[in-house]
């Protein structure tokens, strides 16, 4: 049993949960992940670590609303316990005096963008943030970005903030403008993924891409996670989930994510049937 | 003319027919009456191959002739000297390679082997059923912390084995519950995992604490445990790492490892999905490759789960099949369908991505290989195609080595295997020790127990006198 300390609403999607995880919070490093289950009935869900306080002892995750168990995380309250939560997970980012460093971060990948970030900036790069959001209203954590960056570019889908497009323009644009980059990293949906690495690979940038390959375990023994790369099958949990963009079966990717709609649509009208929050349910019912 | 020895007792089934329908266990169990007739057959033979042929020497003939006599309290305590988990053993043991293959009643002419294991279980559940309490007797504490490293059966025996001698036993877990295959492997309806509880609570009575969603390796290294107070480490991690077969294909929606798919079912229940929320899809034409337990309880719990057909296609024959001979007879009951001679080389896929084919080559059997198996090959040119819409590959699995991999002081052999001295369970890092399928490779239940055995043994000696070959005293 895990503490929730806090549970809250960051926009109309995406909520920021800490909870009381000392071991974690003393072992975890940018880019590892836990497995929540919410309660005994639940599924077991990859989450990013977006934030370790190892004095506090606390762990600070943030998810987006997509389906069943990411709505009942939403309805839990600080002071309640989730059932079980393990890690941390998968290896941490590789972290080196690369140069500059430019991190994408797209909706809910802002936040495992921002321990990233951080690392790398402690790590003596430069750190360019590009964020992306759908409108202005949607923009979290900006405050905490800006301290871990040196550089930080708000992208809006509909251009209400900063640069209008997608992240991987705005990354475009820079290299356009001759910036030298020396990495990139980029989190948030598979699409934004391989975009990026469609921008980056014209010019020899390495680019790393944290898969969110479905999961079961996320300890490499059911093989659930994995992905097709230029250097054989890997498994997202243990080899990862940070790898080489450039490796990355995508398309295959895309559709091993797919398999369980049928499912996952089944499971959410089931949960709404007995969910007595209804304020929650129009939430995900905005976002699919 | 009647055999001088009356014929074996059949176990009594559920109903193929209906049992494809739930996940309620399949084996009903013997009655009172059942397992004394059966036990009565016994010769009691001087020599007991029966007892050379169990692999931790449980005294069968004396828990036989307490059974005959309905002292099934007393024939517990036989079997608890040598066996802490019996209602296991006697569900999935494979008796006939082991006890009852040398058992001299399937030696006489038109014989059938005494069902030792059947009996065995009989023993464990009647107990349970009736609360018999058998009372172990712990010597007073030592208050010198152990820690095992995983819960299957491995783990479970040596945590058992060191309560017993009174030390404070902490098992770490990586799953969010404990039992090890025996939990997220082996299907409800061959194992009940409500037995399974009854021992885990057996062995929390004997003071054992067990810490659940703890990956040593990630979230506490092995060095950590021994600096945090723990004299000992024994790992039992098992062999939970999946193998794939290396074809084109395997990324295909619609491919399954054995362990992704018994583990969504079993171990998060997803056979009751949506009350649970995990979930599985099952296709219309399964294929099942393998020819081990793993692979039965694969094919038979697609079937449960809706599957039209279920294939099992195996490279070799019926012959060499290592699954138990039970989960063979009770697959073919069921309507699984076995092609053997076939070895699949490409999985083939529509434009989503999706399993639609998969091509098979065919093969023969050669000579016998160094463990007395007939070897198979290929027969040049010969391939054929069938449509199927899931693969479930259970071809076995290797060791993982997320335990090990940050700890360089522990050597690995082959497929990842700890690296562990056959007298003694030692592994080359001092104060650690290891049994099970993370030494062996996939085995079976009762080798792990065994072997954990031998580990407690030498742990608790280890401890106790602090011999070792670079430590002088503790
Ligand atoms: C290493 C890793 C880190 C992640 N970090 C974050 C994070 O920090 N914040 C965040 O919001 N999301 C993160 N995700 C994705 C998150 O796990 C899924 O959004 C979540 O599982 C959805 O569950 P659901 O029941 O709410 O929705 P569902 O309706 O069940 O699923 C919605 C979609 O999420 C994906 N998904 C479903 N189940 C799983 C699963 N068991 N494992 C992985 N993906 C799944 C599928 O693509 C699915 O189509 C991460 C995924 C991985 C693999
Ligand atoms: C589907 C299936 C059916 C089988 N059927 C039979 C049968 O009928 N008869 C038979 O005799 N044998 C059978 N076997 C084999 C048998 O189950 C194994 O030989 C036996 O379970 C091995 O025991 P173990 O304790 O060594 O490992 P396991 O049972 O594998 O247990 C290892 C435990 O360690 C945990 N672990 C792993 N790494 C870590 C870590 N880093 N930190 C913490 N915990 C960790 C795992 O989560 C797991 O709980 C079957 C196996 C399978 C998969
Ligand atoms: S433990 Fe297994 S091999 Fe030994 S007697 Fe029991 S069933 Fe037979
Ligand atoms: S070998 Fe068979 S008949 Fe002989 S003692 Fe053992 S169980 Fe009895
Ligand atoms: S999640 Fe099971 S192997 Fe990665």
């Amino acid at each position: 049993m895990v503490t929730i300390l806090s549970n809250t609403q960051l926009n109309d999607i995406i909520w920021q949960m800490d909870l009381e995880a000392p071991r974690i919070a003393r072992k975890g490093l940018a880019g590892q992940f836990v497995i929540v289950m919410v309660d005994d009935y639940g599924e077991r869900i990859p989450l990013t670590l977006a934030d370790m306080d190892p004095v506090g002892e606390r762990i600070t995750l943030v998810y987006q609303v997509s389906g069943k168990t990411s709505l009942q995380l939403s309805q839990v309250e600080a002071g309640e316990q989730l059932s079980h939560v393990v890690g941390p997970l998968g290896h941490p980012a590789e972290v080196q005096e690369y140069g500059t460093v430019v991190l994408l971060g797209g909706g809910c990948g802002v936040a495992p963008v921002h321990a990233q970030a951080k690392a790398f900036k402690d790590g003596g790069n430069e750190v360019i943030s590009i964020l992306g959001f759908r409108s202005s209203d949607l923009v979290f954590w900006e405050d905490k970005m800006e301290t871990v960056s040196d550089e930080l570019i708000i992208c809006t889908d509909d251009g209400s903030r900063g640069f209008h497009g997608f992240t991987t323009q705005a990354l475009e644009s820079q290299i356009e403008q001759g910036r030298e980059i020396d990495r990139v990293i980029s989190i948030g949906p598979l699409i934004m993924m391989a975009n990026t690495v469609k921008v980056t690979r014209p010019h020899y940038i390495p680019t790393i891409v944290s898969l969110n390959a479905i999961m079961v375990d996320g300890t490499g023994m059911c093989g659930s996670c994995r992905v097709s790369t230029t250097d054989g099958t890997k498994f997202s949990c243990v080899d990862g989930p940070d790898m080489n963009g450039f490796q990355i079966d995508f398309d295959e990717l895309l559709s091993r994510n797919s398999r369980f709609h049928e499912q996952e649509a089944i499971s959410l009208e089931h949960f709404k049937k007995e969910c007595k929050c209804k304020q929650a349910v129009q939430e995900v019912e905005k976002c699919k | 003319m009647p055999s001088k020895h009356p014929s074996r007792q059949e176990m009594p089934c559920q109903d193929p027919g209906e049992r494809i329908g739930n996940f309620n266990e399949v084996a009903l169990g013997f009655s009172e009456n059942h397992a004394r007739l059966e036990a009565s057959r016994c010769l009691n033979c001087k020599n007991t191959p029966c007892i050379d042929g169990c692999p931790v020497g449980i005294d069968i003939r004396a828990f036989l002739t307490f059974v005959v006599e309905g002292e099934f309290k007393r024939a517990l305590e036989i079997i608890k000297e040598k066996n802490t988990l019996p209602a296991i053993t006697g569900r999935v043991c494979p008796q006939e390679m082991q006890c009852e293959a040398v058992c001299t009643l399937g030696k006489v002419k038109n014989g059938t082997p005494l069902a030792i294991g059947s009996v065995e279980r009989f023993i464990a559940d009647w107990n349970a059923m009736h609360d018999t309490g058998v009372v172990i007797e712990t010597p007073p504490r030592t208050g010198i912390e152990i820690a095992v490293i995983g819960s299957g059966p491995a783990g479970l025996t040596a945590a058992g084995e060191l309560a017993r001698l009174g030390h404070e036993v902490t098992v770490f877990e990586a799953f969010h519950r404990a039992g090890g295959v025996l939990v997220y492997g082996i299907p409800e309806f061959r194992l009940p995992k409500d037995v399974l509880e009854r021992e885990i609570e057996f062995l929390e009575n004997l003071g054992v604490r067990i810490e659940l969603d703890t990956v040593v390796g990630k979230t506490v290294e092995i060095q950590e445990l021994l600096d945090d107070g723990f004299k000992a480490v024994f790992i039992g991690t098992g062999a939970g790492l999946p193998r794939f077969l290396g074809i084109p294909g395997e990324g295909l929606v619609g491919v399954y490892s054995a362990n992704e798919f018994l583990t969504r079912t079993n171990l998060m229940k997803a056979y009751n999905f949506p009350e649970y929320d995990t979930p599985i899809s099952v296709g219309r034409h399964v294929s099942v490759i393998g020819g081990g337990n793993v692979a039965m309880d694969s094919a038979r719990t697609a079937l449960r789960l809706g599957a039209d057909t279920v294939t099992v296609f195996y490279r070799r024959t019926v012959k060499e099949m290592p699954a138990r001979s039970a989960e063979i007879d009770h697959a073919i009951e069921e309507g699984i369908q076995f092609r053997f001679l076939r070895n699949p080389v490409a999985l083939i896929g529509n434009e989503e991505n999706r399993l639609v084919s998969m091509k098979l080559q065919e093969m023969t059997l050669g000579c016998l290989d160094a463990s007395g198996r007939a070897s198979c090959e290929p027969v040049e040119g010969k391939f054929e195609k069938v449509d199927t819409d899931m693969v479930i590959i259970a071809i076995g699995s290797d060791v993982n080595t997320i335990c090990t991999s940050s700890t360089c002081n522990i050597e690995t052999g082959r497929r990842g295997r700890i690296v562990a001295m056959d007298a003694s369970q030692r592994t080359t890092m001092e104060g650690v020790f290891a049994a099970g399928d993370a030494v062996t490779g996939g085995a079976t239940v009762i080798s792990a127990m065994g072997d954990a055995k031998k580990a407690a043994k030498e742990i608790h000696e280890y401890i106790t006198s602090g011999t070792s070959s670079n430590e002088t005293s503790s």
